[in-house]
């Protein structure tokens, strides 16, 4: 009653091999990076991904999961309380991050901090620090970090950050070209869109496009098009 | 419910949209999102559908048993709905007894099918006074993305529909198909300061200051209403709703009764 | 009342037509609910089992967490249209203990070292039960969080394997189950050969018990197969290049 599709003929098809939990990816001769663990002289697959080599390492880059956060990402987050001298944010990863009121760009009176940000708020921080047990500590202070007023938010999963910043940012080029807003890419997979209403909804649209994107090439050509009037997927069932 | 946080930015940007008769799905301010549903699904029920609404996926299941009627009403059978609002469903959701969101919607639902007599209740006694058919009606929400109230009344509609009372199973003659005389479909509403949205996302919900759902009936008249969240309502903005309502309900019974 | 009802035929076929190792038809999918981080649809014979993940998320209540790994709960559920006899809603024991056994076989292939602090919250819901709604359950569950992106050794596969008319049978249906001499539900991960679930209720010898578990076992790897399968086919389409980490905005 879920539909289950006939079993795909062309998992092989790509050269990047889809892999499962359990699912050996190397041996002795690599070392075992993200998304592996290693057991003997074998390394094993953690995650449903794709295999990547790189500099000796086998890696596996998930299809889906939690955002990971690293110091120095910026991020997009959601103000989810606030307390005298500190907030709490929600920043995509398994646990809520604090921001201190000294890593504020505000100077902050005791008590005062709703003044500043409100249940609600979407900031641009960056990870400051992260413990063993993965508390996290963000940062305002560096220049450009702010509470973003106005624009929207949308969501996706962490690790398509990349496809939508496109090789050397010409994917994100060609949504501010296009629809004449500001974008903002949050390494945590939140995104900041802020311009007028049609440019919002166009921008929004064709991350849409591109997050969805099953095209392993053409999908800048087919953003491009969608951009430019043309509307997205006509060879998508899924429309 | 667990308190979800909306971006104040998010919500400026629903209303924004909505007061240019817009919505971030594209749709306009009084249209449903896709419905789709199908019905037998579940082998074990007497009648079951799944029915989504957008993003809304909700499976209804009817179990029918004999038992004792109520005594001010000897010759009627018995609707019970239930509801459950798991933590399947939405991150929102808690486990536990049912929170009285669910109840609400259980009641809402339970409301339409009853006062609009959409099932002959007279014909599922089987000896007046101290057998009838007991109709358990389950709500079962396995993802949640706003408006249950629209989601799970057709879902129970089509479910209704489908169910076949299992009469042979307990000596008591040949099963027969549930008599159903009416198709109470309901509408659902939610209000952004000044402005009316037909069917809200989750989202859109937590946007809003108030909801509105209204049942109307195969001759377009009203069988149940229900105003919901802290804000209000004016008299001119329920009008505009029924009006609104009673366009749509058409559409969606033809689609629930054809199956399309 | 035992002896009366006969679940093998003179042919030693059984009463739905499966020989005595052979599996009922199996079918899964991954990634079937939009607000779960993972989610899988699995049909088992008459079984129809929905598994939900959601997490890693920080554990609640606070007392709950392990500063040093995350905490695997999960949640078994019958829905009240699932069974012939409608199933009263709300927690019961039998539904506690699936749902401990279940968390325990979990949490045995979760790399919970990553996410101190944490939860992994599984919820299995029953929406037609057919016997053997555990296996199916735990099955369809570890779909699911593979399917979240959660960093686990491997995936559990689970079947039973019982004992109808003195003959070891692979996969109990209904009748067999209610009228058999013995029932063993196992969970087992064929990468590693750790037995991550086992039960048992009835009678075996030690000697039947196994042959019992070399069925069982060749039964979960085909499973394992068919779990691999269903995850390969959700992202089964020329994926699009990820990994760019010079992008620079």
């Amino acid at each position: 009653m879920f539909g289950c599709d006939a079993m795909a003929d062309d998992v092989q098809r790509t050269d990047r091999v889809i892999v499962v939990p359990g699912e050996q990816v190397g041996d002795s001769e690599l070392k075992s990076g993200n998304g592996t663990y290693r057991k003997g002289d074998l390394i094993f697959s953690a995650q449903l991904g794709i295999v990547n080599f790189r500099a000796g390492f086998v890696n596996v880059i998930p299809f889906a999961g939690k955002y990971s956060p690293k110091p120095g990402d910026s991020i997009i987050g959601i103000v989810q309380d606030a307390g005298p001298n500190s907030w709490m944010v929600d920043i995509g990863c398994p646990y809520p991050a604090f921001l201190h009121a000294n890593e504020s760009p505000w100077k902050v009176e005791f008590g005062a901090t709703t003044q500043h940000l409100n249940v609600g708020d979407v900031v641009l921080a960056k990870i400051g620090q992260v413990d063993e047990t993965r508390r996290v500590n963000l940062t305002m202070k560096e220049q450009g970090l702010r509470k973003l007023n106005t624009g929207q938010i949308m969501k996706i999963v962490h690790t398509k950050v990349p496809r939508i910043i496109g090789k050397n940012g010409s994917m994100i080029s060609l949504l501010k070209e296009h629809t004449g807003c500001r974008i903002f890419i949050g390494q945590n997979g939140t995104i900041w869109i802020d311009g007028e209403l049609e440019g919002m909804r166009k921008a929004s649209a064709a991350i849409n496009i591109i997050d969805r994107g099953t095209h392993l090439h053409g999908l800048t050509d087919e953003v491009r098009a969608y951009l430019n009037g043309n509307p997205p997927g006509n060879d998508d069932e899924r429309m | 419910m667990k308190r979800t946080i909306v971006p104040e930015i998010k919500k400026e940007l629903i209303y924004k949209l909505a007061q240019r008769g817009c919505r971030e799905d594209d749709r306009t301010l009084d249209e449903f999102r896709p419905i789709s549903f199908e019905t037998d699904i579940i082998g074990t029920a007497e009648g079951s559908a799944r029915l989504k609404l957008g993003k809304t996926d909700v499976i209804v299941g009817v179990k029918l048993q004999p038992g004792e009627p109520y005594p001010d009403k000897p010759d009627q059978g018995v609707l019970m709905t239930g509801c459950e609002l798991k933590p399947m469903a939405h991150p929102g959701f808690e486990s536990g007894a049912p929170s009285d969101d669910s109840v609400e919607i259980a009641r809402v639902v339970d409301r339409g099918i009853r006062e609009s007599g959409m099932i002959d209740m007279q014909a599922l006694c089987i000896e007046p006074g101290k057998k009838v058919w007991m109709v358990f009606l389950d709500i079962q929400v396995i993802n949640y993305d706003g408006n249950l109230f629209d989601a799970a009344t057709m879902a129970a509609l089509a479910a209704m529909n489908s169910t076949s009372v299992p009469a042979s199973r307990f000596g008591l003659g040949e099963d027969f198909p549930l008599p159903v005389n009416a198709w109470p479909v309901t509408t659902t509403f939610v209000k952004l300061r000044d402005v009316l949205l037909v069917d809200p996302t989750f989202t859109e919900e937590l946007a809003s200051d108030a909801r509105f759902t209204v049942s109307i009936d195969d001759n377009g008249h009203i069988r149940a209403m229900q105003k919901g969240l802290k804000g209000a309502l004016i008299y001119d903005e329920v009008i505009r709703a029924l009006d609104i309502a009673q366009k749509l309900s058409l559409e969606l019974r033809t689609r629930l009764q054809t199956g399309e | 009342m035992l002896d009366e009802i006969k679940l093998l035929d003179k042919d030693g076929m059984r009463l739905d037509g499966r020989k005595l190792d052979q599996l009922r038809p199996i079918r899964m999918e991954a990634g079937v609910l939009d607000n779960a981080d993972g989610s899988a649809y699995i049909e088992w014979g008459g079984n129809k089992v929905i598994a939900a993940v959601y997490g890693p998320r920080e554990a609640q209540p606070k007392y709950l967490q392990d500063p040093s790994k995350a905490i695997v709960q999960v949640s078994y559920n019958m829905a009240a249209f699932s069974s012939d006899e409608r199933v009263r809603p709300g927690p019961n024991r039998r539904a506690t203990e699936i749902s401990k056994i279940t968390a325990e076989a979990l949490e045995s292939v979760v790399l919970t070292g990553n996410f101190p602090r944490a939860s992994i919250d599984v919820y299995i819901e029953v929406l037609e039960a057919d016997a053997g709604t555990r296996c199916a359950g735990l099955t369809a569950a570890s779909i699911a969080i593979a399917d979240a992106g959660i960093p686990m050794k491997d995936l559990v596969a689970a079947c039973a394997v019982g004992k109808i008319d003195g003959q070891l049978a692979l996969d109990l249906g209904k009748k067999e189950d209610n009228f058999g001499q013995a029932d063993m539900p196992l969970g087992f991960v064929p990468g590693t050969g750790e037995i991550s679930l086992l039960q048992m209720d009835g009678h075996m010898t030690i000697a039947e018990f196994k042959a019992a578990m070399q069925m069982c076992m060749a039964a979960c790897k085909h499973i394992h197969e068919l779990q691999r399968d269903a995850l390969r086919r959700r992202y089964a389409v020329n994926y699009a290049d990820m990994s760019e980490p010079e992008a620079e905005q």
